[in-house]
């Protein structure tokens, strides 16, 4: 198989400035299952275009309802979910939404490459337009040497890369990720989220970003979003007193422990509501 | 080879030899009469005389088992992903695919020969019957198989209902769609082989069937005996071309590709 080339960074860059973030209002969110669990009442939340938010909140407080919601993969029996600028969800069109899962979830039967293609493949992009992209971003998370192997191939952390490479290849204006960084060891996972920072701040999507771990929220967020036990309520809203330059040493530091603390005590509060 | 795997290889040959010795020697000393039991070397003789004919046999039932399996494949493929595309379809139409695994061949097969005529025709149908229930079965199975995170990224993405079929739904279902075919290739060549007991007199030449009753109606037991073997000869030959075809398709991604996936 011939493959194209890409030029070193190419397809990633954003190619005007309106198409960074997308901004999201949440109002008045409602969502209740069959059978009756209202998981969501009353939500109110606006995430402003291109910053990077983590969510943080007990176990089955609705956190993965919330992104689902947020992706159109669910829909709201209540309340308002808009963006601005809109995104159209018409098909055949580059996907403005990506979501990365706690798993990889690739498809085995595909090579790394053809696997970070695969949403340019759904919305019709030619073959080596699409590979010439997928590339790009392979690079960009450190597996430009790995594209043709397959996934049982590869180390956990390998495979949440591709994912994560899948999810940007679109150059998404919103990206959601659900845990996506929770099943790896200590050191893979902060390498992860050192390069999600890079990626974010050098595309400039708006993030959203569901964690358990409140040190991976500090380190890697702008700002912080605490929410109750079920039906999930806003207990903390924080915007993190941190340098916008974060280095790995930053985990260390007074300034660090100050705001973990209070996100710690604001989870504890949620618990008990 | 390594010493393991030959030695591996050499255990089961080893029984075998066995096995032919004891049975060869406890004929021959009961005088047991060859047309109730041949002793192995009667069968090897009856064999190497008539290899001619059960060649010749072995290829009509074959030809026949092949196009069966072929039918059940694309058939049995089809079927389920019509049946996968609606949970209504499904609901209403999988019990009666169940008939097609308790239906009575041998029952039906004079009305295969009213529908086909007697001949290869009706034979391969017969075949086809047999083995079809598993290829729908468990095709159906593996395209239920697919996780519900890739759906929803299919679904992300805008992926189309073709689109879906094609580059997650199929792929996917392939373990469970080559277990289904490894089934059916055995399947295949007993549904030929009863076909043949009631359909398989026609003007051209006899298969394996047709060998083990004319055996049988003269007593020629080893001949019978060797007609058996080379019917489940044939079974193996398929079968193993299947597993192989599997094997080769599944290598890169499939953690059970090399163990040969577990039957359901
Ligand atoms: N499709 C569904 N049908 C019915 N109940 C559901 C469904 N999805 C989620 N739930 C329930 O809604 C609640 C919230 O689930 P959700 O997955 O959003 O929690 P979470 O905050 O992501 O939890 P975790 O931190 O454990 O991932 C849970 O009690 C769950 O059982
Ligand atoms: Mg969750």
């Amino acid at each position: 198989m011939a493959l194209p080339h890409a030029p070193a960074s190419a397809p990633l860059a954003p190619t005007d400035e309106g198409e960074g973030g997308v901004r999201i209002q949440l109002s008045d969110l409602r969502r209740t299952f069959p059978g009756g669990l209202t998981v969501l009442e009353g939500l109110e939340l606006e995430v402003a275009a291109g910053s990077f938010v983590a969510l943080l909140g007990p176990s089955g407080c609705g956190k993965s309802t919330l992104l689902r919601l947020v992706a159109g993969l669910d829909r709201p029996d209540g309340g308002t979910l808009t963006f601005s600028p809109p995104l159209e969800r018409t098909r055949g069109e580059r996907a403005p939404i990506a979501y990365v899962f706690q798993d990889a979830h690739l498809l085995p039967w595909r090579s790394v490459l053809d696997n970070a293609a695969l949403p340019l493949e759904l919305a019709g992009v030619p073959g080596p337009e699409r590979r010439a992209a997928a590339r790009a971003v392979l690079e960009q998370v450190g597996l430009g040497d790995a594209t043709a192997r397959y996934p049982a191939e590869l180390s956990g952390g390998m495979r949440m890369r591709v994912s994560l490479a899948r999810a940007l290849v679109t150059r998404p204006r919103l990206l959601l990720l659900d845990e996506p960084f929770a099943a790896l060891d200590e050191l893979s996972r902060s390498r992860l989220d050192e390069q999600l920072r890079a990626l974010w701040r050098e595309l400039g999507m708006t993030v959203l970003f569901v964690t358990h771990s409140i040190a991976e929220a500090t380190w890697l967020a702008e700002r912080v979003v605490v929410l109750s036990r079920r039906p999930a309520r806003v207990v903390l809203d924080r915007t993190l007193e941190l340098p916008r330059e974060r280095v790995a040493t930053l985990r260390t530091e007074a300034a660090f422990a100050r705001e973990s603390r209070l996100l710690h005590e604001a989870l504890e509060r949620g618990e008990a509501l | 080879m390594s010493t393991a795997s030959a030695r591996q290889a050499l255990a089961p040959l080893a029984a075998l030899v066995i096995l032919l010795s004891l049975w060869e020697g406890i004929v021959r000393a009961l005088a047991i009469p060859t047309w109730l039991l041949p002793t192995p070397s009667a069968i090897a003789t009856a064999a190497a005389r008539e290899a001619r004919p059960l060649l010749d046999a072995a290829l009509t039932t074959g030809r026949s088992a092949l196009v069966g399996f072929a039918l059940s494949a694309g058939v049995g493929v089809f079927a389920a992903v019509v049946l996968s595309s609606s949970r209504l379809l499904e609901r209403a139409l999988y019990p009666y695919t169940l008939f097609l695994q308790t239906v009575p061949i041998v029952a039906i097969a004079p009305l295969l020969v009213l529908w086909f005529g007697p001949g290869a025709r009706a034979v391969a149908v017969s075949s086809f019957i047999v083995s079809l229930f598993p290829v729908i079965a468990n095709t159906l199975t593996g395209l239920r198989s697919v996780e519900p995170a890739l759906r929803d990224l299919f679904r992300l993405y805008g992926a189309r209902r073709l689109a879906t079929l094609w580059k997650l739904e199929l792929p996917a279902a392939l373990p469970h769609l080559f277990t289904g075919l490894r089934i059916a290739s055995g399947l295949a060549v007993i549904g030929a082989i009863v076909g043949e007991f009631v359909a398989g007199f026609s003007e051209g030449s006899a298969g394996l069937g047709i060998l083990v009753l004319s055996a049988y109606r003269q007593l020629r037991t080893d001949l019978l005996f060797a007609a058996v073997l080379a019917a489940s000869g044939l079974g193996l030959l398929l079968f193993g071309a299947v597993s192989l075809a599997g094997a080769r398709t599944l290598r890169r991604w499939h953690p059970s590709a090399s163990s040969g996936g577990n039957p359901t």
